[in-house]
C-alpha cells in the first residue's frame, strides 16, 4: 500500500512538473506569435484592428511623443475622374493639405489642376507611388474625391503599427470569400504592402497593371486579389467600442439612420468619436467637415492628447 | 508479479495524469488574473472628474457631464463644470403643440440638457413633454406675444435660479459651452443682452430672434416691469425688432458678441450657408441687416460659435456629433480663448496642465 502510494505520488510530481514545462513553452510560443503580429493568421471572418490602448501610450515620454508624431509620413493618392472637378478643388483646398504630401492622379489633364496622369487604377497608383517615394513616406491613403478624411486621427489610430509589417486597413467588406476594403472609406497601405504588391506586379496573371482582370470585378476588389498573392490581407479598423473610423457612408447618413434605428441614442450610436474617413459627400459639406472638425468646438472642454499636430502653413480653413 | 507490475504503472500514470490536471488549473487561474485586459482607449483618466457636493446646485434639466462617459475618459471637463456652476444659463424655447414631437424633441435630446435649466414654450400646456402653457393661440403673428409672456413666466417662476435668460426655437442649435465663455466676462447685473446683432431700425441695433439672444438678469427685470408700466407695448408683431426696440427705450445694451478675433458666434442660419462663398446671394436682405461688416467663408464662425438657426432634426444631431464628439486627436487649434477672469482667480483647483492647454 505505502509503495502504491508514494508511486502514486511520484506520477503526480511528474504530471505536474510536466505541465509547468508546457505550460512555459506554451507561452513562450505566444509571445513569439504577438511580436510577429497575430494578423499573420487567417480565419474566414472578418479581421478586426484596434485604435492604440492608452496605457500603452502614456508609458511613451515627451520626446517620444513628439518624435513619434513626426515619425507618421502619410502620402495621400486622390483618384479623380475630369467630371469631378469641383470636388477635386475642394480636396485640395480642405483635408488634403493635413497629408504629409497629397498627389492626384487623373487620367486627364485637367487645365489649372497639377494632378499626376495615369489611368484612373488604384494598383497602378501605387506602383507610381512606390517608385518615387518609397524612401519618404511610411503610410499610403488612397481615396476617391468624395470622402473626407481626419489625417490626424489616422495617425492616430497607427501609432502602435509598424509600417514594416504588412497592413492594408480600411472599411472591409465580403465578397464571397475575398475580404477587400471598400475604396469609398479609403484604402490605407504600409510601405511593407506597397513593397509586396509592386514585386507582384511583374506577374501578370496575379496582378496586371493595366486594366482589369475581369470586367465586372471592381478596382478594390482587384486590388485585394493582387495584394492576397502577396501574404497581405484586409483589415477592418475599428474603435475601442468596436465603431467602424473608416465609413462608407457620410455624417448625414449615418444620423438619419440612427433616428429611425436608435432613436433615444441618435449620437451616441451613430459613429466613432476618432473616425478617420466619411464618404459621399458634396463639395459644400467638404468645407462644413473643415469647420465642424478643426474649428467648432465646445469650451473648456480639454483633451490629454500624446501626440501633437500643429496645424497646417498657409491656410485658413482649418 | 507482472500484474503487480502493471499495477504499478497503472498508479504512476493515473498519478502523473491526476497531477498535470492539477496543476494545469491551478497555473491557468493564476495567469488569468495576470493577462492583459481587453485594450480600451478609454481608462481612468488620472484627471477624473470629481463628483462633489457641488452638484446639489444642479437644477432640473440638470448636464449630466457623466452621461457619455464612456466615450469621452480621455477629456477633462473641470473648465466646463466651472464654468456651469458660475454663468447660470436658463433657456426657454419657443415652440408649439404641432412641434412638440417634430421639432423641440430633438432641441430636448440635444442641447437642452446643458443649461441649466430649461423649459419648452407653448400656446398650450402639455404636462408629458413638458411644456409650458402661455394661453396665446399659435402662428408668426403670436410670436412677440409669446415671448412677452414666456419672459413674464420666467421671470415670476425662475428669476434667482439663473444669471442669464436665453430665448431659443425650437430650430435653434446652441452651444452652451461657449455662451458660458461669452457670458463669463459680464455682470448679469448689468443691463445688457446680446444675439446676432442687426442694424436697421433700431439705433443701437437689435437682435435676430432665430439666432436666439440672452438678456442679463437686470435686463430681464427691466423688461418684464416695462410692460407693467407701459414703457413697452406690444407694438408689433415682429418678434426680434419690437423686443429691440424696448431693448432701447429701457436702456439695456447691445451686447457685441463677437469672439476676441471679431468672428461672429450668434448665426441666423446654418453653417452651411455661412461658410460657402456666394451661398446667400449678394441681393439677400442679410448682406444689408447685418450691425458688423457679414462675413462669408472661413471668417464666417468663431471656433467658439453659439448658435445656428433653421436647423433641422438631422442636422441637430449632426452638430450634436461635431460639436461634442468627433474631434482631430492631437490638433492644436489655432485659436486659442483665454480663459475668463472669474476662473482664472480659481485656478489653484485646476491641474495646469489644462490651464497650459488653454493659452
Amino acid at each position: 500500500m505505502l509503495s502504491e502510494s508514494s508511486l502514486f505520488l511520484k506520477g503526480v510530481l511528474l504530471g505536474s512538473v510536466f505541465c509547468v514545462l508546457m505550460t512555459m513553452l506554451g507561452h513562450i510560443k505566444i509571445d513569439y506569435g504577438k511580436r510577429t503580429h497575430h494578423h499573420e493568421r487567417h480565419h474566414l471572418q472578418r479581421h478586426h484592428l484596434q485604435a492604440p490602448n492608452k496605457e500603452d501610450i502614456l508609458k511613451i515620454s515627451e520626446d517620444e511623443r513628439t518624435e513619434l508624431s513626426k515619425s507618421f509620413r502619410v502620402y495621400c493618392i486622390i483618384l479623380v475622374k475630369p467630371k469631378d472637378v469641383r470636388l477635386w478643388a475642394a480636396v485640395k483646398e480642405t483635408w488634403a493639405k493635413h497629408c504629409d504630401k497629397a498627389e492626384f492622379f487623373s487620367s486627364e489633364n485637367v487645365k489649372v489642376f497639377e494632378s499626376v496622369n495615369m489611368e484612373t487604377n488604384d494598383i497602378k497608383a501605387y506602383k507610381y507611388a512606390f517608385d518615387k517615394y518609397r524612401d519618404q513616406y511610411n503610410w499610403f491613403f488612397l481615396a476617391h474625391p468624395t470622402t473626407f478624411a481626419i489625417i490626424e486621427n489616422l495617425k492616430y489610430f497607427l501609432l502602435k503599427k509598424n509600417s514594416s509589417q504588412p497592413f492594408y486597413l480600411g472599411h472591409t467588406a465580403k465578397s464571397g470569400d475575398l475580404e477587400y476594403v471598400s475604396v469609398g472609406g479609403g484604402i490605407v497601405l504600409s510601405i511593407e504592402s506597397i513593397k509586396r504588391l509592386n514585386s507582384l506586379l511583374s506577374i501578370p496573371e496575379k496582378c496586371p497593371e493595366k486594366g482589369r482582370m475581369v470586367r465586372e470585378v471592381s478596382e478594390d476588389k482587384q486590388l485585394a486579389v493582387c495584394l492576397k498573392y502577396a501574404g497581405v490581407f484586409a483589415e477592418n479598423a475599428e474603435d475601442s467600442k468596436g465603431k467602424d473610423v473608416f465609413n462608407t457612408k457620410s455624417v448625414g447618413i449615418f444620423i438619419r439612420e440612427a433616428m429611425t434605428n436608435h432613436p433615444n441614442q441618435v449620437v451616441e450610436g451613430c459613429c466613432s468619436d476618432m473616425a478617420i474617413t466619411f464618404n459621399g459627400l458634396t463639395c459644400n459639406q467638404m468645407y462644413v467637415m473643415m469647420y465642424g472638425v478643426y474649428h467648432l468646438r465646445a469650451f473648456g472642454h480639454v483633451f490629454n492628447d500624446v501626440l501633437v499636430f500643429l496645424p497646417v502653413n498657409g491656410s485658413d480653413n482649418d | 508479479m507482472a500484474s503487480k507490475s502493471w499495477l504499478n504503472i497503472l498508479t504512476f500514470l493515473c498519478g502523473s495524469a491526476v497531477g498535470f490536471v492539477l496543476c494545469s488549473q491551478l497555473l491557468s487561474i493564476l495567469l488569468e488574473e495576470q493577462k492583459d485586459i481587453q485594450p480600451s482607449i478609454l481608462h481612468n483618466d488620472p484627471h477624473a472628474r470629481h463628483s462633489d457636493d457641488s452638484e446639489q446646485n444642479h437644477l432640473e434639466g440638470q448636464m449630466n457631464f457623466d452621461a457619455d462617459a464612456s466615450q469621452h475618459k480621455d477629456e477633462n471637463t473641470d473648465i466646463a463644470e466651472k464654468l456651469y456652476q458660475k454663468v447660470k444659463i436658463l433657456c426657454w424655447v419657443m415652440t408649439g403643440p404641432q412641434n412638440l414631437e417634430k421639432k423641440a424633441k430633438h432641441v430636448k435630446a440635444t442641447w437642452a440638457q446643458r443649461c441649466n435649466k430649461v423649459l419648452f414654450m407653448s400656446s398650450e400646456e402639455n404636462k408629458d413633454f413638458p411644456a409650458v402653457g402661455l394661453k396665446t393661440r399659435e402662428g408668426r403673428d403670436q410670436l412677440y406675444w409669446k415671448t412677452i409672456k414666456a419672459f413674464q413666466y420666467v421671470h415670476d417662476h425662475y428669476l434667482e435660479d439663473a444669471d442669464w435668460f436665453m430665448k431659443a426655437d425650437d430650430d435653434t442649435y446652441v452651444i452652451l459651452d461657449n455662451l458660458r465663455w461669452l457670458l463669463s466676462k459680464y455682470n448679469p447685473e448689468e443691463p445688457i443682452y446680446f444675439g446676432r446683432r442687426f442694424k436697421p431700425y433700431v439705433k443701437q441695433g437689435y437682435m435676430s430672434g432665430g439666432a436666439g439672444y440672452v438678456l442679463s438678469k437686470e435686463a430681464l427685470k427691466r423688461f418684464v416691469e416695462a410692460f407693467k408700466t407701459d414703457k413697452c407695448t406690444h407694438s408689433s408683431s415682429i418678434e426680434d425688432l419690437a423686443l429691440g426696440r424696448c431693448m432701447e427705450i429701457i436702456n439695456v445694451e447691445a451686447g457685441d458678441s463677437r469672439d476676441t478675433t471679431g468672428k461672429e458666434t450668434f448665426h441666423p442660419f446654418v453653417p452651411e450657408h455661412h461658410l460657402i462663398k456666394g451661398y446667400l446671394p449678394r441681393t439677400f436682405w442679410y448682406w444689408n441687416y447685418n450691425y458688423y461688416p457679414p462675413v462669408e467663408g472661413p471668417g464666417c464662425c468663431s471656433d467658439l460659435a453659439v448658435s445656428f438657426h433653421y436647423v433641422d432634426p438631422t442636422t441637430m444631431y449632426e452638430l450634436e456629433y461635431l460639436v461634442y464628439h468627433l474631434r482631430p486627436y492631437g490638433y492644436l487649434y489655432r485659436y486659442q480663448p483665454a480663459l475668463p477672469e472669474k476662473i482664472l482667480k480659481e485656478q489653484q483647483n485646476i491641474p495646469p496642465l489644462i490651464l497650459n492647454n488653454l493659452h
